[in-house]
């Protein structure tokens, strides 16, 4: 495909590991903040290759969700009325016990979409059920879950609602970097080509950390790589943009103006992190009435989660998976504890999947 | 420093110590060729007796032997570009019975059938079972007819049983593969999944991706003409995708298998809806290829007749197996590096991280 | 989350994605004329690629020197 096909030449992939390894004088540690990116390095091994320690960050947003608002969204479509619609991903991820497929195995009426507006076409068509979207997702969903609230409402679609939990990426470095260990990022790139990367800057100067905001195809990482070793080397700490052809400094205003009329930043739990001020985002009081788990009483369904699990120190950098005592016993990919776990591309899913055990 | 965990080798057992209560219902994900089947399949088999069980059976030892399969069908949509479940009835069964090196000699079929399917639906369908047939030089020469009540099951479900004649000098099977041996790919992956997924509600695309369901039996007698005992194992990687056939016989062989991710057939339209919904295509089911382990010395002769048919014009070499990271697949990617090639889990889900 | 694709824009709201098409919302990318390519997430197109920043990104990765191509894997 075209833009994607030129960025896995192997051979440019070559030239740029013997440029990683001739520029890096020592192995700095650099955090990819998105899962698509730790997909690629995962999939194809990049973290191999270079002499860098590439931590795998947040992941994704399906991951961080929290334990109560998976709750939720079990109890809400568990309703006869309801036909509860998700991205795909979400649909693994359990709940305190149990998960949105087995919930459909039990007669919940759960449908996937791959649009937000396939789930708004769903309630036109259905307008005697409730239909309920999952609104997850990064800055880079939140426009497409916008407008799917912003024409509901346009065509007064009543049956129409959102169970939103939605993270910003920037307060989750700034948390990260209070106390990580990580000497660089990778900005997701197309979290930025959302947002653009001003928000960005002022994070490199306050923690003094490179940012280069960065593509998904082997050679956009290994690229992304390259530009932050380089910098460290050289004493800076600039945000760059190795993903120009997809990200303007400024982002994208239209899919900015949607997710600004529907949506209100909020303070956000991160599954396995906990609290982070400002860090999410919540319906707009014009929009309230859309907001499925008032709608459908589920604010009163909460959940704890598992004290065993220190998925924030490793998602932080400071603990590696064979030092928590749950991984591999009560936590395992099949039935994970914390987001790591819970993502094929997590930490902990990857040693697990790779074979890897504490030493006795 | 690591080392493999012991409970690796067999995820069913690192995952699955006690179910709970809560998950001790079919999900949808038990019937989709990966690791939830599996280890429903590990939960069932020793209930009925006998040992595990493969897609065919010698049931008749000594000169011929006689190969017994079964398989049944619930496609949705029945129609499809490439194809339909009667097509598919036919050619699932020929091709599971030619795997175990077998020619296909006669089916049976079974049809359960909703209350209310149009007549002219049935009809159609029973056309497609009897042109598959006839192609394929198998008749069909038994049946049952079953009608349930409305909601009962979605339309209509055909089974298929085939008995089959095992070819002089065939002696494949899933355990058969051994280090050293080239692994042999009949032709592009990922078709008949992807123009499945195409259809569904909610994820529907436009594209000109057709199925590739075709029976490969005569494939599979070239083969053996060619190669004889050197090839070791025939497999068509049907639900779960290629990855998970290749894990099967890894597994059920005690090998390694080693694949090149360069040479990995996959049609620019299923790479570009396996991007577009974040699949693998090493997931993807398949109707019309099939997976072969022979050994060094006759891979040659047995790709050269393989491509002297249509239905093997494109084959070629995608890997070899290995006496090392026995139960694994391990695939060296586009950029120098070594992964390993996972089952696919339950359903295949497109992802949007 | 991100899981962006780029595809070329064939139609009003139709993107072609080598051969497979789907509605997409074109609503974020209001300057988009058909036959630009745009990145293509959860039905959305988020940003038009910028085919002479994707050239000159493709022009410093080639002007690397070859030198020792082969590494070890």
């Amino acid at each position: 495909m075209r833009y994607l096909d030129e960025y896995r030449d192997p051979v440019l992939a070559r030239r740029l590991i013997t440029e990683i390894r001739a520029a890096a004088t020592r192995e700095w540690s650099i955090m990819e903040v998105c899962g698509g990116q730790t997909h690629t390095i995962v999939r194809q091994g990049i973290d191999e290759l270079v002499p860098v320690r590439m931590v795998h960050g947040p992941g994704c947003p399906v991951c961080v969700t929290p334990l109560e608002v998976i709750d939720r969204a079990l109890a809400i479509a568990a309703r006869p009325e309801v036909i509860f619609t998700s991205f795909g991903d979400m649909l693994r991820v359990p709940g305190s016990v149990t998960d949105l497929l087995s919930a459909k195995a039990r007669g919940a009426d759960v449908r996937v979409v791959y649009s937000p507006l396939d789930a708004v076409r769903l309630a036109r068509r259905n307008p005697g059920r409730e239909v309920v979207f999952f609104a997850v997702g990064f800055e880079t969903t939140a426009p497409a879950n916008a407008m799917a609230v912003l024409k509901a409402a346009e065509e007064g679609l009543a049956n129409f609602s959102m169970l939103v939990s939605h993270v910003l990426v920037p307060p989750a470095i700034a948390a990260i970097m209070e106390s990580a260990t990580v000497d660089a990022f990778l900005a997701a790139g197309h979290v930025c080509a959302v947002m653009g990367w001003t928000e960005y800057e002022p994070l490199a100067e306050k923690y003094r950390v490179p940012i280069v905001v960065t593509g998904f195809e082997p050679l956009d990482l290994l690229e992304g790589i390259l530009m932050a070793v380089r910098q460290l080397e050289e004493g800076r700490f600039a945000v760059e943009n190795q993903y120009a052809r997809a990200v303007r400094r400024t982002g994208n205003p239209a899919a900015q103006g949607a997710m600004r009329r529907a949506f209100s930043v909020s303070d956000q739990t991160w599954r396995g992190i906990g609290p982070i001020p400002a860090s999410g985002l919540v319906l707009a009081p014009a929009f309230a009435s859309f907001d499925a788990a008032v709608r459908f009483g589920a604010l009163g369904v909460t959940a704890v989660e598992d004290p065993a699990c220190i998925a924030g120190e490793i998602l932080r950098g400071t603990r590696t998976p064979l030092q928590c005592a749950a991984y591999g016993t009560r936590c395992t990919p099949r039935r994970p504890l914390g987001a790591p776990m819970v993502s094929s591309e997590g930490t902990c899913a990857a040693y697990f999947n790779a074979g890897r055990e504490p030493q006795p | 420093m690591t080392r493999p965990l012991a409970l690796s080798a067999d995820p069913i057992a690192a995952t699955c110590p006690a179910p709970l209560a809560e998950n001790e219902r079919v999900l949808l994900g038990h019937g989709s060729g990966g690791q939830l089947m599996a280890e429903l399949l590990a939960d069932l088999t020793p209930r009925l007796g006998t040992p595990a069980l493969d897609d065919a059976a010698i049931v008749v030892t000594g000169r011929p032997e006689i190969v017994l399969s079964t398989d049944s069908f619930v496609v949705t949509p029945r129609f499809f570009a490439g194809g339909d479940i009667g097509s598919l009835a036919v050619h699932g069964t020929v091709n599971d019975v030619a795997m175990m090196g077998a020619r296909p000699v006669a089916l049976s079929l079974a049809y359960i059938v909703e209350e209310g399917l149009p007549l002219e639906e049935l009809r159609l369908v029973t056309a497609s079972v009897a042109r598959a047939a006839r192609a394929c030089g198998v008749p069909v020469v038994t049946g049952d007819t079953k009608v349930v009540g409305r909601g009962a099951a979605d339309g209509l479900y055909l089974t298929t049983t085939g008995v089959g004649v095992r070819l002089p000098g065939a002696c494949v099977s899933a355990s058969q593969a051994q280090p050293g041996d080239l692994v042999l790919l009949s032709g592009p992956i990922g078709l008949h999944g992807v123009s499945i997924l195409s259809t569904r509600e909610g994820l529907g695309f436009d594209s000109e991706i057709a199925s590739d369901t075709r029976p490969l039996h005569r494939l599979v007698a070239t083969m053996i003409a060619a190669g004889a005992q050197d090839v070791h194992v025939l497999r068509d990687p049907t639900r779960g995708g290629l990855a998970s056939a290749l894990n099967e016989i890894a597994t059920a062989s005690s090998v390694g298998i080693e694949l090149e991710e360069s040479s990995l057939p996959v049609p620019a339209q299923v790479a570009a809806a396996c991007e577009v919904l974040g699949l693998d295509p090493l997931h993807v089911a398949n109707e019309g290829c099939l997976v072969a382990f022979v050994a060094q010395e006759a891979a040659g002769r047995v790709l050269r007749a393989m491509r002297r048919l249509p239905e093997g014009a494109r084959a070629k070499l995608i890997g070899r197996a290995c006496d090392a990271h026995h139960g694994r697949v391990v695939m060296r990617t586009l950029v120098g590096s070594r992964r390993i090639v996972d089952m696919l889990v339950g359903e295949q889900l497109p992802r949007i991280c | 989350m991100c899981l962006g694709v780029p595809g070329r824009i064939v139609g009003p709201g139709l993107v072609d994605f080598d051969g497979v098409r789907r509605d997409v919302c074109l609503e974020f990318t209001p300057e988009a004329r058909i036959g630009d390519y745009v990145i293509v997430h959860v039905g959305f197109a988020i940003s038009i690629v910028d085919a002479a920043e994707a050239e000159r990104t493709l022009a410093i990765l080639r002007s690397i020197p070859g030198g020792l191509d082969e590494v070890s894997g």
